[in-house]
């Protein structure tokens, strides 16, 4: 069984390496960007059980952040990825340390609504160049070769995603990720056996704000600029969905569901303009009344139900 | 002229009365959310895709039919609240044995849905909607001119709410939906249809919804975004105020919006955030909300 899923995992790094032959890689680029985000937030509501509807936030303000650094202060790239990535981390402690105080429905509303208090902010600071966005920031060198190109720049984004794939998958199965799992079952049972279940949750939006930034800073980095929609509750519901679609407490399932939605908007987007929004809305639908558990949940729990395990 | 703080008097009330129009908004919408919640467990983020639904409703009767601003004001809401009473049969209904968190993404899916419809068919642009000739022009008080159509406003939400209130808490209607608040099973026991009760409940809530769409048209312009932005902050009011009371949701959507019209008047930069900082602020200091229960 382990020797099945290594070389499993050795056959998904061989695909991500060959990719851009075969598909654009601005586009395989953008969905491990959303992927990683989906991942990060993955991380939160399926693992931890926290629904947070302000995660765009993170993507957007990480953006914003590397975007400054590498334009304005021309910093190296690796150092404007970083200051992104902390950014979205500070500003997910101040923003998850307030939501941690209410649970369930109040946790989403206050998520959104700090969220949208910081999307406000961000629509009149002046550095964010308000409507017009941040453009032209430019890609850098790294250990000398020229970011500026594509494949360059594919080969970094790959291994960003794979290392922070690899590290989400470490959390979830250290006894931290116990414990938020625990914590997700049975809240009140996690705190009798004297967890403190306040900073687990904290870190945990930590931990996942931080990596939802890293994404923005990559998706930055990608397409040379940040707008006002990444940090949009529309992004925030796009994460969701993606999650949802996939498999919400799968390890593959935001993957799977962040490829399906990115390229579905890439295709439909010219073809039925405004309506792609009512055609994620029914996925949505679909997903909640029809498949809870997601493609790769459903799945899953099929294959297990035909080798006569009991789900 | 007189001055206050060196804003002129005018500016003031003015501003004032800008912000008891959007709290009366506020306090209709989160009683709406309030009512819904305590039935059906349920935070309907389809409110203000309805709310704009409301509104556009009104505009399209105007355009297409001829129908007037009254007629759409009794109309709309009903049109609105069945449209709610579909939703509720054909999907809410089947979730409520499930986590909580799906009637939220369910009805957020569903706003994406509406929203999407009515940018698909009429733009983003908004769509003018004259104010009814009873309530054009304005009244002098002698220190302000305040227009008409804006004391209606506040004038009809109010009503709206305090008939609410009387149903909810004076009436055997009203009795019966407290008690299955409380405790469906044992209300379903002595013969009251509580499936039923929380079909028309969710119907009534949104219908609000729609009433107030219907009232907002002539004041603003009426267009597919209306909703989106505005359900936001009716969010956070209602984290501020906790959902324990009607007369609750009412006072902190009212306060609010002054607190809101102020901001407009002292420190402009924050007037779009200034509901989201108060929310930071009570969360820090009374997390249930201001009339809220801690459970």
């Amino acid at each position: 069984m382990n020797r099945r899923v290594t070389i499993a995992y050795l056959a998904g790094l061989g695909l991500l390496l060959l990719a851009p032959n075969f598909i654009y890689p601005i586009l395989v680029m953008k969905v491990l960007c959303f992927a990683l985000f989906a991942c990060a937030f993955n991380l939160l509501l399926g693992y931890t059980g926290l629904l947070s509807f302000g995660h765009a936030v993170f993507l957007g303000s990480a953006a914003y952040v590397t975007g400054h650094a590498l334009k304005v202060w021309e910093l190296p790239t690796l150092v404007g990825l970083l200051a992104g990535t902390v950014a979205a981390a500070a500003l997910g402690w101040v923003i998850g340390s307030l939501a941690i105080r209410r649970q369930g429905i109040y946790f989403a509303m206050v998520t959104l609504a700090l969220a949208q208090m910081v999307f406000f902010f961000f629509l009149q600071a002046p550095f964010t160049g308000g409507e017009d966005g941040l453009q032209g920031v430019p890609r850098g060198t790294l250990f000398g070769l020229d970011l500026a190109n594509d494949i360059n720049l594919y080969y970094l984004v790959a291994a960003i995603f794979s290392a922070s794939f690899w590290l989400i998958q470490r959390t979830i199965h250290s006894p931290f990720g116990q414990i938020l799992k625990a914590i997700r079952e049975n809240e009140p049972r996690a705190i009798s056996l004297g967890y403190d279940v306040a900073k687990y949750k904290l870190l945990a939006f930590v931990l996942s704000a931080g990596l939802a930034g890293l994404a923005g800073a990559t998706k930055t980095l990608v397409f040379k600029f940040a707008t006002l929609t990444d940090a949009h509750w529309h992004t925030s519901g796009e994460v969701v969905l993606m999650t949802l679609l996939g498999g919400m407490g799968t390890v593959f399932g935001p993957l799977v569901g962040a490829t399906i939605i990115v390229t579905l908007q890439n295709e439909l987007a010219d073809k039925v303009g405004s309506l792609v929004t009512v055609i994620m809305g029914a996925i949505f639908v679909i997903c909640v009344l029809a498949f809870r558990r997601g493609i790769v949940g459903e799945s899953l729990a099929l294959y297990k139900r035909m080798i006569g395990q009991k789900t | 002229m007189t001055e206050i703080f060196g804003v002129p008097i005018q500016a003031l009330f003015g501003q004032l009365m800008l912000g008891l129009v959007n709290g009366s908004f506020y306090a209709v919408l989160s009683l709406g959310l309030a009512v819904i919640f305590g039935m059906l467990n349920i935070i309907n983020f389809a409110h203000g895709a309805l709310y704009m639904a409301g509104a556009m409703l009104a505009w399209m009767g105007m355009e297409y039919l001829g129908i007037g601003y009254w007629w759409m004001l009794l109309l709309a809401p009903i049109c609105v609240g069945l449209i709610g009473i579909a939703i509720e049969r054909l999907m809410l209904q089947w979730l409520y044995k499930l986590d909580h968190l799906y009637g939220l993404l369910l009805t957020f899916g569903l706003a994406l849905m509406i929203e999407g419809l009515f940018r698909d068919l009429y733009g983003v642009a908004g769509q003018p909607y004259s104010i009814p000739e009873e309530f054009a022009g304005a009244f002098n008080l002698g220190f302000m001119f305040l227009p008409k159509y804006r004391a209606w406003i506040v004038f009809a939400s109010l009503s709206v709410c305090l008939l609410t209130w009387y149903m909810i808490e004076k009436t055997r209607l009203g009795a019966y939906l407290r008690a299955a608040t409380e405790n469906p099973q044992l209300t379903q026991a002595f013969g009251i249809n509580v499936p039923l009760m929380v079909m028309l409940t969710y119907g009534f809530g949104v219908g609000l919804a729609g009433f107030a769409g219907v009232l907002a048209a002539p004041a603003s312009q009426v267009g597919p975004l209306m909703g989106s932005n505005l359900i936001i902050v009716v969010f956070a009011v209602v984290v501020i105020g906790g959902m324990g009371s009607i007369l609750g949701s009412v006072v902190t959507g009212l306060g609010l919006g002054i607190i809101e019209g102020m901001t407009k008047v002292f420190w402009p930069e924050a007037s779009a955030t200034v509901v989201f900082m108060i929310m930071a602020v009570v969360l820090m200091i009374r997390p249930a909300g201001l009339f809220g229960r801690e459970k």
